[in-house]
């Protein structure tokens, strides 16, 4: 399995996804980190990771800058002809940002940075990035956002319900999130964004392996590919 | 020429931020306050001067970056 990570000016979990994405490739070479600016991707890439942090400085909207950037265009060539991406915080703000996934992220109901473990319910196991998981398997899972509340229009949110494409949702709202909505999948189910982050809890000296299977889930996803 | 770009809320998005702004100014005392709804005015200093031109390019702008219109709408002023 290749991966590259995009790294903005402001992202700050970059390297914690790139060590998640390391520990499951299977092989000695390391993940790759790409600049925004560089406008094409490297060759050969099975998953690109666009991490968590305040890319340029949440600046107009979360994410907003970020997906406008020359790289952004080449992860969404790259998702469009069937490349794995998954966006972790910020980066599912990106994604929402980009029209890679569908609705927006808001401020948080209650107006506030939400720093804590969150319980979360896995919704779907048919996807490459929750095969490991059982369905309605309880997780747990850190959050940190201050715009994590999503929504979509009524038609959006009947289809990802229909195509059974919410990932995962929260067991207690902490952000006002429609329908409990934490983490949802694209149209050909090869693209995840999520609020709650799972490479943060891939090491049992970090106090848990919950997100392990995530990861895990995109290696066996590509072996068996 | 300077364009000026107000972004609001599609009514029907709730609007945490100007809940909160209401229930501050009822606090503060100022009574009948129904809703208050909270936007973004951008200015733009532009070197076009054909307002008409400056106006279909500014709707570009808001169209590709400074609105999400999943959830907010724009209006431009050209001055």
């Amino acid at each position: 399995m290749r991966a590259a990570v995009i790294q903005f000016p402001g992202s700050n979990c970059d390297r914690d996804m790139a060590v998640a994405f390391d520990k499951v490739s299977g092989h000695n070479k390391p993940t790759q980190m790409v600049w925004h600016k560089d406008d094409h991707l490297p060759e050969g890439l099975d998953v690109i990771g666009i991490p968590g942090g305040f890319s340029f400085g949440d600046y107009l909207r979360c994410g907003a800058i970020a997906a406008r950037s020359p790289i952004v265009q080449s992860v969404i060539e790259f998702a469009k002809g069937g490349g794995y991406v998954i966006g972790i915080c910020n980066g599912f703000q990106v994604l929402t940002e980009s029209g890679l996934l569908p609705g927006v992220l808001m401020r948080n109901s209650n107006l506030k940075f939400i720093c804590k473990d969150a319980d979360l319910i896995v919704k779907t196991t048919d996807s490459a990035f929750t095969n490991r998981y059982t369905k309605g398997q309880k997780l747990r899972m850190p959050i940190a956002h201050h715009d994590g509340n999503y929504t979509a229009d009524a038609d959006s949110l009947k289809r990802l319900k229909d195509e059974n494409r919410v990932a995962f949702t929260y067991a207690v709202n902490p952000n006002g999130s429609v329908d409990d909505i934490a983490g949802i999948l694209s149209e050909n189910r090869r693209v995840l964004g999520m609020m709650p982050h799972p490479e943060r809890l891939n090491d049992p000296q970090l106090g848990g392996t919950d997100g392990s299977g995530l990861f895990e889930s995109i290696a066996e996803a590509l072996v068996s590919a | 020429m300077k364009a000026k770009v107000t972004v609001t809320l599609k009514a029907g998005v709730l609007d945490p931020q100007g809940e909160a702004v209401r229930r501050s100014l009822g606090a503060l005392g100022f009574e009948g306050v129904e809703a208050v709804r909270q936007g973004k005015v951008i200015e733009l200093d532009l070197t076009e001067t054909d307002p008409a031109a400056a106006e279909k390019n500014v709707r570009k702008m808001c169209e590709k970056l400074l609105a999400n219109t999943v959830i907010e709408n724009y209006s431009i002023e050209i001055v």
